[in-house]
């Protein structure tokens, strides 16, 4: 059923047809209108036979998670930024001791400085804690990945992060086809855990492993992942089969397979990827595009084969690895390996930015001109860097960057002295 | 707190007797007693939390017809019994991490509870830093949210398993390998440190007991009367560690009942955030009697007294023998 | 459930870890010898006896203590009560009132009229010379091993000097009679009246394979005093055997002096109390504390309005006027005179003197010696220098006591039992002292004694009627039940529960419990907190 609806609104609508049995929050911007709907539907009855629990932080979050998973229930949280950092010990813990819970990110940047605004600082920060992560590129993406997100995850016993750009996505509303639940139950089956807590059949659940198992119980994780690329494909035709939408899988290929450039995203840019890349195409330039869904596991050989034919790669990310460059790129890199393809890396839409089509057409025209320096940062003003460096070489005590750089902009106060 | 048997030999002083009826004798004291801590486990020689936990869930298993499922923090107690590939335990448990038992026992009560299974009771336990320090947060959340766990510490006053550092239950003036008494200090500073149990009182909870090793029928009488309770419950069990406390292993159940004698661990039980019974010293002893066994504060008495520092302690027993009423009439 | 690898586990599997291998030291539980059991003359098992009374079951507990002493009632009352002396329940607030406890059982026994089988017979006939303590209880035990007894006695009734020397307010008659009954319905041929002068010719005659030889110490130690007038002199034997056996009571005047310390002096001195002396003058060379009665004689003597004159000699008779001399103690201890006199009015002298064995008619009897004082010397098997003829009781070289008496008996008749067998008597190994400092006293509760009812003053001075009341079944069960039982395992379950690594194995009521060493680690909780010090720790053996 099509609806108009906020994208928060709509994966609040999904995960209440997932029928999860306990759902526990603590509120971070901007994930919280995920939640509050979350509550209210709780409250009304909608979501069946659910215990709603407001806890005291997103570690508590993710550990009424882990014990409610544990003992056998289909359980569901979401966060953001900080909120994901403060539960890092608990987000491997879940994945080591093979929950399958279901966590949506609200994907924004980390601080300081603070900014509430969207980047993939968090959910890149944890990337290799054992979850799978998918990302959105719109709300349908994401109510649909929700769904097979919940079937993923128990079907291998394997957390799943379904990550969506935080306000660009969660905050705005636009057409949904919200599937109904007779769609839902069909598709997901309730959750039949492999190992539960339970006094009729006692077990022991995260006993102490040393050295003469550690590396076993981590290689099974990694098969894990590695069967999740098997299964994600599948999971996307069976979802196709009964709610008609084309949804998930590893990648998504855009007008890439004759391109001599392509370009790689995750995402909500990659919407605005597909309109620059039409935009040049009508203008002859041999452009296409690929999203990844799957982040993790990383889809090395479907990614390989999409690139293939292509002259150049180019990354477009929203995130950082300081002094290195970009993070999505190395993945990509290594689905490229023994390859002589170029790989280019734009960051782009740090803390919120806007990631124009101006800006990516000029940069994507300098790349393929093989003139991108490697890794570019898109729209970076690099008068206010230029400025702050030599202030900072100047004077030992230059006070906080990023207040100085505010300060520069003219956006707070008079000017850095 | 049910009337003490008195005369009968014994009486209830000791774990059974014979000469009593079966209902005034311990869980412990049966023969089929349910050993949810089994043998085999690692615990060191005479280890005080190893007993507090298998009288704790014993008697809850017992309560509840062995329908348990029991959460436990990081630490000794968990390393101890559950080292791949041999686990200790005879009842569903899990461990997840150090500062999260009271969120994870939530979690199964909330998952119990969405299934209808309100049969089943939920256990959560930790050592004091998992339950006091780093576990405060989840285990204060918990708490104000009354969610029907019974909440289990078993403080032995310093992290053990890490190798004896500094807990905020550690008591003034004792070693450990972070207050080492050098220089002009002796060990731990005065002043500082938290009872959990009057916290836990402060959050409005059904019910908050203190209990020792020592006293096995006040501690299952206290289990016992936490598992009929709905809610969020508290109990605060002292364990007596001979690798920290550097005492014998033998003297285990002795420095728990001097702990008790001397007045410097209190045994009151609280319903509705109000002391409602305190457990009496039956022979009241002054706190060297405690303190010199204890290799932790060996330094108090050599190479000689340090008369300030134990008469400072002295009061500390002394104001909980005040505050808690802790003489009876008899006493 | 198909469970991840490693991070889940099978409940209960470190069971495969045997963390026995740890110990240093190992638990072992122990029976010790009980300072009661250890001080017994009778060799009772006080401890075992009182288990069973502990319970309530008292006809076990009974029967326990008839396997060493067949006259429980009549202890429970004259024993002077070295277990209690010994008691470590003395060092906590008071002894176990265990004559108490013994005496309601007796009585008990006597009102539900429990008795004792005989043992198959052996076809073997002992002669037992003597019906008092020693010879009773000889005669018991052997009737209980299977063997015949004949008992002669020179005297009108069989007690000795139960009932010739202690007085009816110590020990009321029907209770010794009750006893003596019980021992006599076994099947033993009691000849009263019937002295034996020959013994060798008497076993002979009879046809017997052995003899118990046990005729007491009833003749009175006597001194020469330096009498101007002598007034009235008896002696203490004879007037206490003469209540029993006179017809009239003796006249003894309204004041009656008695000269000794031993019990039999206060005996006396109490019998002229009852029978209408209103002062009744113990005189005693030595100090109060030097003399050899029993403490609670003493005492219930004063309360009786006894007065003791000690540290004085009578120095001269003349007629009621009796001069004595004071004595004082030098450093050896020793009374010495001091030449400073004084005078004392008395109707009647009583002298309690001590008593010594008549064993002339033994002198003859070849390869028994006999020592200075009448003492006959015995072996460790109580045997003669004569094969097949053992002696005791007052009648060889020990405490002359009622109860050292009954023991005799007992250790008499086992090796008897086994002479008549040919074979030696294997003595059970002798287990450690359960002393004080193996208890772990907090676990005992806090219990007072309980008080015996005691007749009122004005009765006891008056009249014969029995001074101690007893127990009831409430406060017999209270204090059986304030033993300690040192030593011994009481199945309290500490050990059971105080275990970190449950190697310790319940094995059920009356069973006691077992260590599993598979998981011992040795850390000696259990020996610690054992209340009775049933628990020793042994270094472990590699």
């Amino acid at each position: 059923m099509l609806k108009q609806i906020e994208g928060s609104f709509a994966v609040a609508e999904a995960i209440a047809l997932c029928r999860p049995e306990v759902i526990c929050a603590y509120p971070i911007t901007p994930q919280t209108h995920i939640v509050e709907r979350l509550s209210e539907l709780v409250r009304t009855g909608d979501v069946g036979n659910c215990q709603y629990i407001n806890v005291e932080s997103e570690f508590a979050a993710l550990s009424v998670a882990i014990g409610a998973s544990a003992a056998g229930a289909r359980a569901y949280t979401a966060t953001s930024s900080q909120g994901l950092l403060f539960m890092a010990e608990a987000v491997y813990n879940a994945s080591g001791l093979g929950l399958p819970i279901v966590m949506t990110i609200g994907n924004r940047a980390i601080g300081a400085p603070i900014n509430i605004w969207n980047d993939h600082s968090d959910s890149m920060a944890l990337r290799d804690a054992g979850w799978i992560q998918l990302y959105a590129e719109t709300n349908q993406d994401a109510v649909d990945l929700h769904i097979q997100a919940f079937r993923l995850a128990e079907q291998l016993s394997v957390p799943v992060m379904v990550c969506e750009d935080g306000f660009i996505l969660t905050h705005a509303c636009e057409q949904v086809d919200m599937p109904d639940s007779e769609q839902v139950d069909s598709y997901l089956p309730p959750f039949e855990p492999v190992q539960v807590l339970d006094p009729a059949e006692p077990i022991t659940m995260g006993a102490m492993v040393g050295p003469e198992a550690f590396t076993e119980v981590r290689y099974l994780a990694h098969h894990k992942h590695l069967r999740a690329i098997e299964v994600i494909p599948e999971l996307s035709t069976e979802f196709e089969h009964i709610f008609g939408r084309n949804t998930g899988g590893l990648i998504e290929p855009y007008r890439s397979e004759d391109a001599e450039t392509v370009i790689v995203a995750l995402g909500s840019v990659v919407g605005t990827i597909k309109d620059v890349v039409d935009e040049m195409r009508d203008e002859g330039v041999s452009l296409g595009a690929v999203k990844v869904v799957s982040f993790r596991p990383f889809p090395l050989l479907a990614l390989r084969e999409a690139l293939q034919n292509a002259k150049r790669v180019i990354v477009v990310e929203k995130c950082l690895a300081d002094g290195l460059g970009g993070i999505v790129v190395g993945s990509v890199r290594m689905s490229l390996r023994g390859t002589s393809t170029p790989v280019y890396t734009i960051i782009a839409g740090l803390g919120g930015r806007a990631i124009t089509k101006k800006s990516l057409r000029r940069a994507f025209n300098e790349a393929v001109a093989d003139r991108l320096e490697d890794p570019h940062f898109l729209d970076l003003d690099w008068k206010v860097i230029d400025h702050e460096l030599a202030r900072s070489q100047e004077k030992r005590r230059s006070g906080p960057i990023a207040e100085n750089i505010l300060r520069e902009l003219g956006l707070v106060g008079g000017k850095p002295v | 707190m049910s009337q003490r048997i008195k005369f009968y030999q014994t009486g209830t002083l000791t774990v059974g007797n014979r000469l009593l009826d079966a209902k005034d004798r311990t869980v412990q004291a049966t023969l089929d007693r349910g050993n949810s801590l089994t043998s085999g486990h690692r615990a060191c020689q005479g280890c005080g939390e190893a007993l507090g936990a298998r009288y704790v869930v014993d008697a809850a298993m017992r309560w509840a017809d062995n329908r348990v499922v029991a959460v436990n923090a990081t630490g000794c107690l968990e390393v101890f019994s559950t080292p791949y590939p041999e686990s200790s335990w005879q009842v569903p448990w899990i461990h997840s991490l150090f500062g999260n038992a009271p969120a994870v026992a939530t979690g199964v009560r909330a998952a119990l509870r969405a299934k209808g299974r309100t049969d089943v009771k939920v256990l959560a336990q930790g050592g004091d830093g998992g339950t006091v320090d780093i576990g405060f947060g989840c285990l204060s959340g918990m708490f104000e949210r009354n969610d029907d766990v019974l909440y289990v510490c078993y403080d032995n006053e310093a992290y053990m398993n890490t190798g004896v550092q500094r807990s905020s239950r550690t008591p003034p003036a004792a070693r450990t390998a972070t207050t080492p008494p050098v220089g002009n200090s002796s060990g731990n500073v005065f002043g500082q440190g938290k009872n959990a149990a009057l916290i836990a009182m402060a959050h409005n909870i059904p019910y908050v007991a203190t209990a020792s090793v020592a006293d096995l029928h006040d501690l299952e009488e206290k289990v016992t009367k936490a598992m009929g309770i709905d809610g969020a419950r508290y109990i605060h069990v002292h364990v007596p560690c001979p690798l920290g406390w550097g005492s014998p292993p033998h003297d285990t159940i002795r420095l728990a009942r001097l702990a008790v004698e001397t007045g410097l661990f209190a045994l009151f039980e609280a319903e509705d955030g109000e002391v409602s019974d305190v457990t009496h010293i039956r022979r009241r002893l002054p706190v060297e009697e405690y303190l010199k066994p204890q290799r932790r504060f060996a330094h108090l008495f050599r190479p000689q007294t340090d008369a300030d520092a134990i008469g400072q302690i002295q009061s500390i027993a002394d104001r909980n023998i005040e505050k808690f009423g802790l003489i009876g009439r008899n006493g | 459930m198909q469970k991840p690898f490693a991070i889940a586990l099978d409940v209960g599997t470190s069971l495969a870890n045997l963390t026995g291998s740890w110990r240093t030291e190992r638990p072992v539980y122990v029976d010790l010898l009980p300072p009661c059991n250890h001080a017994c003359p009778a060799g009772e098992n006080i401890q075992a006896w009182l288990y069973h009374a502990e319970e309530g079951d008292y006809e076990s507990a009974w029967r326990k203590l008839m396997e060493s002493n067949p006259l429980p009632a009549v202890h429970g009352r004259v024993c002077y009560r070295p277990c209690e002396t010994a008691c470590n329940r003395g060092q906590l607030d008071q002894t176990v009132s265990i004559h108490a406890i013994e005496r309601f059982l007796g009585d008990e026994a006597l009102k539900r009229g429990w008795t004792i089988e005989p043992g198959a017979p052996t076809g073997k006939h002992v002669l037992v010379i003597g019906a008092g303590p020693s010879g009773l209880s000889a005669a018991y035990h052997l009737r209980r091993l299977g063997h015949e007894v004949t008992v002669h006695d020179a005297g009108p009734l069989a007690g000795g000097m139960m009932r010739f020397g202690i007085p009816k307010y110590r020990l009321p008659r029907d209770i010794l009679d009750g006893e003596i009954a019980r021992i006599v319905g076994m099947g033993v041929t009691v000849k009263l009246d019937s002295p034996v002068t020959d013994i060798p010719e008497q076993m002979k005659k009879g046809g017997f394979d052995a003899a118990f030889v046990a005729v007491g110490a009833h003749l009175a130690k006597r001194t020469d005093i330096p009498a101007r007038e002598a007034g009235k002199i008896v002696d203490a034997v004879s007037l206490l055997r003469g209540m029993e056996t006179g017809a009239e009571p003796p006249k003894l005047g309204r004041r009656v002096v008695i000269y000794g310390g031993g019990n039999t002096a206060l005996d006396a001195a109490r019998t002229a109390k009852r029978l209408g002396a209103s002062e009744a003058l113990v005189v005693y060379r030595r100090t109060q504390e030097q003399m050899p009665a029993h403490d609670v004689e003493l005492e219930e003597a004063l309360d009786e309005g006894v007065i003791l004159h000690w540290l004085r000699t009578i120095k001269q008779i003349d007629g009621t006027t009796f001069t004595v001399e004071k004595m004082k103690i030098d450093e050896n201890g020793w009374p010495q005179p001091t030449g400073e006199y004084e005078e004392l009015e008395a109707d009647t002298l009583i002298l309690a003197l001590g008593q010594s064995v008549d064993t002339s008619f033994m002198k003859t009897i070849p390869g028994v010696e006999i020592a200075d004082d009448g003492v006959i010397d015995v072996d460790e098997t109580m045997m003669t220098g004569y094969r097949g003829l053992f002696a005791g009781g007052d009648m060889v070289p020990a405490e002359r006591t009622v109860t050292v008496a009954v023991g005799h008996g007992k250790k008499a008749a086992l090796n008897i039992d086994a002479y008549l067998r040919g074979e030696q008597r294997e003595l059970p190994e002798k287990h450690p002292a359960a002393d004080f400092e193996r208890l772990n006293t907090w676990y005992y509760t806090d219990a007072d004694k309980t008080v015996q009812p005691t007749l009122d003053l004005i009765r006891r001075r008056t009249t014969f009627d029995e001074i101690h009341g007893g127990l009831d079944e409430t406060n017999a069960l209270f204090e059986a039940r304030r033993c300690l039982s040192c030593g011994n395992c009481f199945e309290c379950d500490n050990c059971y529960g105080f275990c970190p690594d449950n190697a310790v194995i319940k094995l059920g009521p009356g069973r006691r419990f077992e260590f599993n060493y598979d998981f011992c680690k040795g850390c000696g909780l259990c020996a610690a907190e054992c209340p009775c010090g049933a628990i020793v720790m042994e270094p472990e053996t590699f």
